[in-house]
């Protein structure tokens, strides 16, 4: 007869039905000996499968380190990481016990991959820190702990690894352990249990050490079985995202998200966010199922008593009040590999809503290892800072300390589509609420139909001197001869007056951009239309300008070869820039990225001046229709 | 705080990303292979939008040598359920008689790898639900739940985007895609346990049962119609023999057994001491074989 699996036991003897999943990420650099631990781990603990124990003492002849069976290769994946022996990416790994069933994060612990430490950590409910024991407290293991800390881990385990190393040494494993407590004092952990272990040796690893008598706590993988990671009160209160709403048919409207914490019963009644209409719950469904009641962790789909104005991205609560604005203040890390420059404009996403957002100003940097604040105007790949976001309108959120979900946020790259930071919310910032838009009598509607015209922004990008200047004038003298209002923005101009305080730094470059497409909006308020002629050779800026502008904005690209700009050299700009004496020359010393859907191409090679006006012209009037 | 157990922590992981993706990508459609994991991910489609129906089709890459029974299985579960469902063949392939028996590599290559960039291509697909498992071989891992592939549907596994709590970056730029894994952290012994719980209907074909096969190179190969070409010395023995996971027979390994029940298999799966893909014929290959075919394309 078998053996009973560990699992139907349980169901025998009834005990605790509620095995909760345990998600745990191990923290430490290349030659902690991480993916050893839990390599042996699983080993020791018979959790992995015979074939997979095959590979791996193949793998060990191909790859090995010492001749040994290497358990590191249990985990490390990726061919890359591989041949340079250390592991890049976060590997996810699952295994179960009698008592629980785990997840655990493999992540890597230099500095360069602290984004990917972060994103095993936002996964994570309890963080191992490994120690090497002859080296004690080093400067990462601070940076893992504030990243853990940042990401919303309030459990420890402090490993101190390679005991064998150090002759078991009971006053040694206490310093370190005491160092650690001191350092991350602030860090608000709600348990740190400090163990000493070999992980090559196995000591205390899934059973008691016999090198370690001294020690009277749980080896690791019986503590990781019965730690208590539930979160405590402060996140009671009722509060679920709208996913999307279902509508079947014309008597069903449901809307379906997940509970993020609380839980809720037929008759509750509810506030909408950000409307904060109130109404009752008539029905709920969780999945397939009618229920009288559900809880936090489950998907649902709740049917009100009467019409809200509810979609997705907005937030159904109760007893809680999360904050409605626009404005707040955040701690983020930058993950991607162009920088973030104050005054850009991201896509955020907080629980299921995505809005235009950018990030207002760098109040300051954070130092990673030490937590010193440094004075910054950019970020780079892996730092973090104190920022105050704006977002286009107002949004649902909450401090990531009283509500994870409503409080984490991701922005994202408008271009590149990459997620270029992960954040959490701080506090909001009330400027929102006090500096009110004034409504005006006379609308923009009313001052341009008395111009009898509808007001638009021709925005011509392309190099120096690919002929937008050109272009520019003999379309503005084409639309002043059919009698339109119209005004002419040129790059040299406005750089005289409203923008003579910029240079041309990128953050620079950024604002010059802003400041114009403000001021094309406002004159497209007035009902004028508007003629810009910027290099604007970055994409990123562009979309910042039509993110602004809006409807009215129509991106023309003078499409004319740098050979051909540069055969033309109006201005001698070009040969002054080969010669070095032009910084930053777009063209030479300087990309142009060219736009990816303008709304009208002009190659000024194969076609004349009338005819490209021609072109732009019937475009215009297109949009009038 | 109440607490749910850890299949429903799971089961709500899955449903939250699939509604994720309804609501913000322009095309989705999830695949079909017909498989265990299928009918879990089908029966978690179900529930995602229930009373509604799941608003995007299935699409199940049919290679021509799929077990008869799964074919029979996946007709009456869409007549059942009533979701559409797009059946995509590579027709340049059946028309060169492309078979797993010449052919071995180029066959998969072709009849699963290109059938399915094509069959994604003529629909214009933007995001494609798989049921991979991340406990199932190392380079998946690694695989994020959304993982973007360029127009030519190859993936960096350098170039992953960072993926932070549940807050999932579904922007792409035209032509690009994602493939969506919302079982990623499932186990096999989770898939299992989870269908019994919820009373999932699968294919026969993963119960015992006397099964005319034929033994080559180690495994277990059903003779499922006369197409299987047998080599000298063999012949068509009769066993009870159940399948561990289901794809094109002949490159489906089958294991003596005598499971017929669920419980019976929950039980076989939990002591096995054999990890699931070994009873694929074409992964007997090295460790990093899989993450290349993926680079390339390969679900
Ligand atoms: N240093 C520097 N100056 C620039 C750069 N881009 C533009 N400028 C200056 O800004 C002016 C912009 O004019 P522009 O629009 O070139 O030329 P158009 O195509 O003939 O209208 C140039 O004359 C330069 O003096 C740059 O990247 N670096």
């Amino acid at each position: 007869m078998s053996l009973l699996p560990a699992w139907k036991k349980e169901n025998v003897r009834g005990i605790s039905k509620v095995k909760g999943l345990l998600k745990f990420i191990a923290c430490g650099s290349v030659d902690d000996g991480k993916s050893t631990l839990i390599g042996h781990m699983l080993y020791d603990a018979k959790l992995i499968f015979a074939d997979q124990e095959k590979a791996l003492a193949l793998d060990s002849k191909v790859g090995s380190r010492e001749g040994e069976v290497d358990y590191s290769l249990l985990l490390d994946g990726l061919m890359a990481e591989r041949e340079q022996g250390i592991t890049i990416d976060v590997a996810y790994r699952y295994f179960t016990t009698s008592n629980r069933s785990f997840i655990v994060a493999d992540t890597p612990g230099h500095e360069q991959y602290t984004r990917n430490m972060a994103v095993g950590a936002s996964f994570a409910d309890l963080a191992i820190i490994l120690i090497d024991a002859t080296q004690g407290v080093l400067a990462q293991t601070k940076r893992h702990a504030r990243i853990c800390a940042l990401m919303g881990i309030k459990h420890i385990v402090l490993a101190v690894n390679k005991m064998d190393l150090i002759s078991y040494d009971k006053r040694r494993f206490e310093e370190i352990n005491q160092e650690f407590l001191e350092l991350t004092a602030g860090l608000g952990f709600k348990s740190v249990e400090a163990i000493p272990v070999s992980a090559t040796e196995g000591d205390n690893i899934t059973k008691p050490s016999l090198q370690t008598a001294w020690y009277n706590g749980l080896p690791l993988l019986p503590y990781l079985e019965h730690v208590d990671i539930t979160t405590d009160a402060g996140e009671e209160s009722f509060v679920m995202p709208v996913q999307r709403v279902c509508r079947p048919n014309h008597s069903f409207r449901g809307f379906q998200g997940q509970i993020e914490s609380g839980s809720i019963c037929i008759g509750d009644k509810i506030t909408t966010l950000p409307n904060k209409e109130q109404a009752h719950i008539n029905s709920i469904y969780i999945g397939d199922n009618a229920a009288e009641t559900a809880v936090a962790g489950q998907p649902v789909t709740l049917q009100l008593d009467k019409e809200v104005d509810v979609s997705r991205g907005c937030v159904l609560s109760k007893g809680s009040s999360p904050e409605v604005a626009d404005m707040f203040t955040a701690t983020i890390l930058w993950m991607d590999d162009s920088d973030l420059v104050a005054g850009r404009n991201y896509f955020i996403k907080i629980g299921s809503k995505m809005l235009p957002a950018s990030v207002m100003n760098i109040k300051h940097k954070i130092d990673i290892n030490t937590g010193k604040h440094i004075s910054a105007d950019r970020l780079f790949k892996n730092e973090l800072a104190s920022c105050d976001i704006s977002v286009s309108e107002d949004m649902v959120f909450d401090k990531f300390s009283t509500h994870k979900s409503l409080g984490s946020l991701i922005l994202i790259d408008r271009v590149t589509n990459m997620t270029s930071a992960c954040g959490v919310i701080e506090h909001s910032l009330r400027r929102s609420s006090n500096v009110i838009w004034q409504e005006t009598e006379i609308t923009r509607e009313s001052r341009s139909s008395q111009k009898g015209q509808k007001p638009l922004t021709l925005w011509f990008t392309g190099l120096s001197g690919s002929g937008k200047s050109t272009l520019a004038n003999a379309v503005e003298k084409k639309l002043f001869s059919l009698g339109k209002h119209t005004m002419l923005l040129d790059g040299d101009n406005v750089r005289h007056g409203l923008n003579k305080n910029l240079g041309f730094k990128e953050v620079d470059r950024v604002e010059n951009i802003r400041r114009i497409a403000e001021v094309s909006r406002l004159m497209n308020d007035a009902g004028i239309i508007v003629i810009t002629s910027f290099i604007s050779p970055f994409q990123n800026d562009r979309e910042n300008a039509k993110q602004i502008i809006g409807d009215e904005y129509i991106e023309i690209y003078v499409n004319t070869s740098l050979e051909e700009c540069e055969r033309r050299d109006v201005k001698g700009l070009y040969e002054k820039a080969r010669q070095g004496l032009i910084p930053n020359f777009t063209g030479i010393s300087s990309p142009y990225e060219e736009p990816i859907s303008p709304d009208i191409e002009i190659n000024t090679s194969t076609c004349s001046v009338d005819e490209a006006v021609d072109v732009i012209i019937k475009v215009i009037q297109k949009r009038w229709k | 705080m109440q607490k749910i157990s850890h299949l429903s922590q799971l089961e709500a992981e899955a449903i939250y990303i699939i509604r994720e993706v309804a609501a913000e990508c322009e095309n989705p459609v999830m695949l079909y292979s017909i498989g265990k994991d299928s009918s879990v991910m089908l029966h978690l489609a179900m529930k995602a939008f229930y009373p509604e129906k799941p608003p995007f089709p299935f699409m199940h890459i049919d290679t021509t040598w799929k077990f008869r029974e799964m074919i029979e299985f996946r007709d009456k579960k869409v007549k059942e359920l009533g979701v559409e469902m797009i059946v995509h063949t590579h027709a340049a392939g059946v028309e060169q008689g492309i078979n797993p028996f010449d052919h071995g590599s180029a066959y998969t290559d072709i009849m699963k790898t290109q059938a399915l960039k094509e069959g994604l291509d003529n629909h214009g697909f933007t995001a494609a639900f798989g049921g991979a498992r991340r406990d199932e071989e190392k380079s998946r891992a690694k695989e994020r739940i959304f993982s973007f592939r360029n127009s030519s549907h190859a993936w960096d596994p350098k170039n992953q985007r960072p993926e932070m709590w549940k807050l999932y970056n579904t922007r792409i730029n035209k032509g690009e895609s994602i493939r969506v894994f919302p079982i990623s952290n499932w186990t096999e012994k989770d898939i299992w346990q989870y269908i019994k719980r919820e009373n999932i209907d699968i294919v026969p074909l993963y119960f015992a049962k006397e099964r005319p096969v034929v033994f080559r190179d180690g495994n277990i190969i059903m003779v499922d119609d006369d197409r299987i070409q047998l080599l000298p010395g063999e012949k068509v023995e009769t066993k009870k023999v159940r399948f561990r996971t289901l794809g094109c027979y002949p490159l489906t390994g089958g294991c003596e057994s005598g499971a017929e029940t669920l419980d019976e298999i929950i039980e076989e799966t939990l002591s096995a001491i054999s990890s699931e893909r070994t009873t694929r014929v074409i992964d007997h290959e090295s460790a990093a074989s899989m993450e290349k075919r993926k680079r390339e394309g390969y679900f």
